[in-house]
Order: C-alpha cells, then sequence, then structure tokens
C-alpha cells in the first residue's frame, strides 16, 4: 500500500543549556524552522499537535502554543504518553492526514528542563510516574525503574555491565560528530565503569541527559506534500502497551515493544534485517538494550556485546543512534523523542554529514513512554 | 521535607488499614479467581466486580532489586544508599517495597524474604521486605 503521509518539514534548535529561552519560546522557534524547512508559511498548517511541559505545565498545552506563536489550526490537541509522545503524535499526525481531517499538521515538542527548573527538578518531577501509595514511599525514581529491569536482564541472559557500557560510548562516538550535541567529550567502557552509582547497576554515564532543546516535524498529506521536495513517506506505524507502574509490570523482560515494532514492520511490509539505520528510545542503556532484542534486531541479551563489536557504528550492521540519541546528544522531554525522529530524517535526506549512513532507505525510528510502558514505532523511507 | 505518606482512596482503604494492625492483604477474584495487586474495584483478568480480600502469609522471594545512590529526593537522602525490590508473595502477586535490615546489602535475585511494617507516620504503616537467613 503506498504512503499516504510524509514528513514534509523537521527542525531542532540547539540542545544543551539555553538559559536565554523558555519551553513554549524554543517550540515556536522550532515550528518555525519545521514549517520552513516543509516550504510552507505558517498559514498552511491545519492540524497542531503539541506534547508536555515540566517547566510550563498546562491543562491546554497545544492551545496554549498556538496562542502563542499565533496559529488558529482546524484541529489541535496536545499528546501526552512521555517519552513516547514524539512518535506517537507523528503517528496521530498521520492519521489526521489520511483521514483527510488535515492537509499539513505541526508536531512541536521541547521543554528547558535543565535551566528552567531547580537543580534535581527534571529526576523529581520524573519520578512521580511512580504509584503514588506503592511505589513512591518506596523512593522510587525512573533510574531505580530501570535498574530492575537492568538487573533482572543482566541475571536472566547472563549481561555484564561492561556489555551495557557499550552502548554508552557507542552514541558518544556518534554525538562528538554532531555540532549541536549536548555531550561530545568521546568516552570509554572503562569511564562509564568507573561513574558514579546511581542506581545498581545503573551508572552515570548509562542514564540520559537532562537538555534544554525542542524540535519540531510537518506530516503533509499526499497531495498536499510538494512532490518536487524530500518527502519522507510514515511507511507504517504501531503502539504496545503492557502497564504504567514497573511493579504492575507483566514481566521485566518482555515488554510492549515487541508488539509496536511488529505491527510497524508489518504495516510497512518490511523486517528488522531491511532497516538501514535505527533511533530508538534510549534513556538508559538498558532501554536500548531490551528495546532492540524484542524488536528483532538481536537476539536476547546480545545487543550489548554487539554494541562491543561495533554493529551500532556507522560501518556496523545497524548503524544506531547516530545523533547520539538521549545518553549523548540530549534530552529535553517530549523533543527527547522528536530528536530521534529528526535524526531519521536527516538520514533519509542524505543530510546527516559526518553521520551518514551510506544510501539509507529504510530508518525505524522508537518511543518508549513510562518504565518501558507504553511504545510507539515507525518504519520511514523514501516516498 | 518527610518521606512520602500513602494517601488511601476508595479501593485501597480496607488494604492500608489493615497495613495498620501489621495485617497485609490482597485481592482474589471471586469470579475467576484471579490474583492481583494493587487493590483495585475490579479484575483485571475478567474484569468482573467481585474482588475478595486475603490476608498473606507475608512470604515471598526477590524478583529484582536495585541499590539506590541517587534517590528523587531529599527525603530519601539519609537513607541512601537504599534497596528497591520487586516482591514475588508466595500467593502469587508482586510489590515494591523496600529490603530493610542491616543485612540489606546481602539483597540477591532469588533470595527469600519476610514482610514487616514500617511506621511511615502515625496510624499509617507501609510493609517492607527483611531477607529471610540465607540458605
Ligand atoms: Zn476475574
Amino acid at each position: 500500500m503506498p504512503a499516504e503521509a510524509f514528513i514534509t518539514g523537521v527542525a531542532d534548535t540547539p540542545v544543551g543549556k539555553l538559559p536565554e529561552h523558555n519551553c513554549l519560546s524554543m517550540q515556536a522557534l522550532a515550528a518555525r524552522d519545521a514549517i520552513a524547512n516543509a516550504g510552507l508559511a505558517p498559514s498552511d498548517i491545519d492540524g497542531v499537535l503539541a506534547g508536555f511541559s515540566f517547566t510550563q505545565p498546562h491543562l491546554m498545552l497545544a492551545s496554549v502554543f498556538c496562542e502563542y506563536m499565533g496559529l488558529t489550526p482546524a484541529f489541535t490537541t496536545a499528546v501526552q504518553s512521555g517519552g513516547a509522545t514524539a512518535c506517537t503524535a507523528v503517528m496521530l499526525a498521520a492519521a489526521l492526514v489520511e483521514s483527510g481531517q488535515c492537509r499539513h499538521v505541526l508536531v512541536v515538542t521541547g521543554d528547558n528542563r535543565l535551566t528552567g527548573l531547580p537543580p534535581g527538578g527534571a529526576v523529581a518531577m520524573l519520578a512521580q510516574v511512580g504509584h503514588a501509595e506503592f511505589e513512591q514511599p518506596y523512593g522510587i525514581s525512573v533510574p531505580a525503574a530501570y535498574a530492575l529491569v537492568a538487573q533482572r536482564y543482566m541475571r536472566d541472559y547472563k549481561v555484564s555491565p561492561e556489555d551495557l557500557a557499550a552502548i554508552a560510548v557507542n552514541q558518544r562516538r556518534f554525538a562528538a560528530q554532531h555540532p549541536h550535541a549536548h555531550m561530545r567529550k568521546p568516552i570509554t567502557v572503562d569511564d562509564v565503569m568507573r561513574s558514579r552509582p546511581i542506581c545498581e547497576p545503573l551508572k552515570l554515564l548509562d542514564c540520559c541527559l537532562v537538555s534544554d532543546g525542542a524540535a519540531a516535524v510537518v506530516v503533509s498529506a499526499r497531495e498536499a506534500a510538494d512532490p518536487s521536495r524530500h518527502r519522507i513517506a510514515i511507511l507504517g506505524t504501531g503502539q504496545g502497551h503492557t502497564h504504567e507502574h514497573i511493579s504492575a509490570a507483566p514481566s521485566l523482560t518482555h515488554f510492549g515493544c515487541e508488539m509496536s515494532a511488529q505491527q510497524a514492520f508489518a504495516r510497512a511490509g518490511t523486517i528488522p534485517s531491511e532497516i538501514d539505520v535505527a533511533e530508538i528510545y534510549d534513556s538508559f542503556t538498558i532501554t536500548l538494550a531490551v528495546e532492540l532484542e524484542s524488536m528483532g534486531f538481536f537476539k536476547k541479551g546480545e545487543a550489548g556485546p554487539a554494541a562491543a563489536a561495533g554493529e551500532l557504528s556507522l560501518t556496523g550492521s545497524l548503524p544506531c543512534n547516530t545523533h547520539g540519541g538521549l545518553l549523548s546528544y540530549g534530552h529535553s522531554g517530549a523533543a527527547g523523542g522528536m530528536f530521534h525522529v529528526v535524526e531519521a530524517v536527516h538520514q533519509l535526506r542524505g543530510q546527516a554529514g559526518p553521520r551518514q549512513v551510506e544510501g539509507a532507505e529504510l530508518a525505524f525510528v522508537h518511543g518508549d513512554g513510562g518504565i518501558l510502558s507504553t511504545h510507539c514505532s515507525l518504519v520511514l523511507g523514501q516516498a | 521535607m518527610s518521606k512520602p505518606v500513602p494517601v488511601p482512596t476508595t479501593d485501597t482503604a480496607h488494604y492500608w488499614q489493615a497495613c495498620d494492625g501489621e495485617e497485609l492483604l490482597y485481592q482474589r477474584c471471586g469470579d475467576c479467581g484471579h490474583v492481583q495487586f494493587y487493590p483495585r474495584r475490579s479484575c483485571v483478568s475478567c474484569h468482573g466486580a467481585n474482588m475478595t480480600w486475603l490476608p498473606s502469609a507475608r512470604r515471598g522471594v526477590i524478583h529484582s532489586f536495585t541499590i539506590v545512590h541517587r534517590p528523587p529526593t531529599p527525603s530519601f537522602d539519609d537513607d541512601a544508599p537504599y534497596v528497591v525490590a520487586l516482591i514475588d508473595l508466595d500467593e502469587g502477586y508482586r510489590m515494591m517495597m523496600n529490603v530493610v535490615g542491616d543485612d540489606r546489602a546481602s539483597s540477591a535475585i532469588g533470595r527469600r524474604v519476610r514482610v514487616v511494617f514500617e511506621e511511615r507516620a502515625p496510624g499509617r504503616k507501609v510493609p517492607q521486605a527483611m531477607l529471610e537467613a540465607a540458605p
């Protein structure tokens, strides 16, 4: 089935410390640039999907954003799926243009959670994803919840901390080649192993960053997308949901990313081995290992050793998180997952510079919200 | 700033009341027999609304655990490093608890635990886990 929804524009702001910005100013910057990148004017946008914000939270963030930017779309709403927000909003945007409800949907995400919150503020706010009665009284945090997954995974599949560290090393190598990346200084497995313990077995360099930043994309209908521009087809989408709280997860080793990826691959009519480049949610090293294996890219327990062997590098079998991911490029709330989408489009357009995967035809993008709780997968390709 | 104190809902008031008497309750579906935790109004398996309460023998095994060095909020700073664990109770349900006690650093997947109660606030006890003697 030919694709009916296309990513026609992408943009991201710098990431890191942006004290001169606030949540909405960054989002508007990314939105303006994404619209221009699509060759459109703001008045062409008839759908707007926004994410969520920690620094300027609002019951109606999409309406607030539209007002701030001066947009009066025919359809708008906010999407809140944690780290799966960006992919979920792109999936929803595709549905809006496929169904004929909209012609051009702007999806905008961004937050200044590094400079817009007191020190440690993002970690404290994120801990609220824990159950108020049955998890938070025990001092649970997002890193602690992922550490529970990591401990069980390492035991069941005989994976070492060094194997997981190799994932962080691979991504830092990519980030060093991205002029916008938050962390660009190369690291070694020893650096990861010697970084301070956060929640055993996870150490500081197993954990994602806290960054300011924003990103936006424009999703257009087939008849509305200018065929003379390099539009990227949304070939397949999928979701998977098993739980929200880690104490209620049916398993610590099998998650909704299996279903999510299978659905996206099936709808796109492709399989993991056909994917040229993958941009997959990597809130922690364990996150990426579990996802890569659940999705069929590697066998159980083999993602870390594969990273150590260079399989996730530019010359490996699956170049992965070529911008550096949440671990090294940056993590700005809902925009964290959108950076993966933007990088996939850069790769498919051949615009990734020194990080370019030669001849990239098919990209896989994945977002994970909560504690491997809610998943959304996208298969993107040439139109 | 003090550690979070559970605030019961209409689903969980009976459970927390039992905790204050140092009894641990769990739910079993009167229609299909499914055992579940945390307490809810209806069964997650058959979706019936016939949940019954049963007392737990308060014994279980560590399914996974982590030693937390970086607490999410300052209220846990004095406890760090502390152990957060997922405990599989013998009756077939899973709970998050801290492993407490001087030997908590010996926590390991598969180690057996018993449930004790910590008075978090006046009239509000929360279940916690202590390691059983190593086999
Ligand atoms: Zn039932």
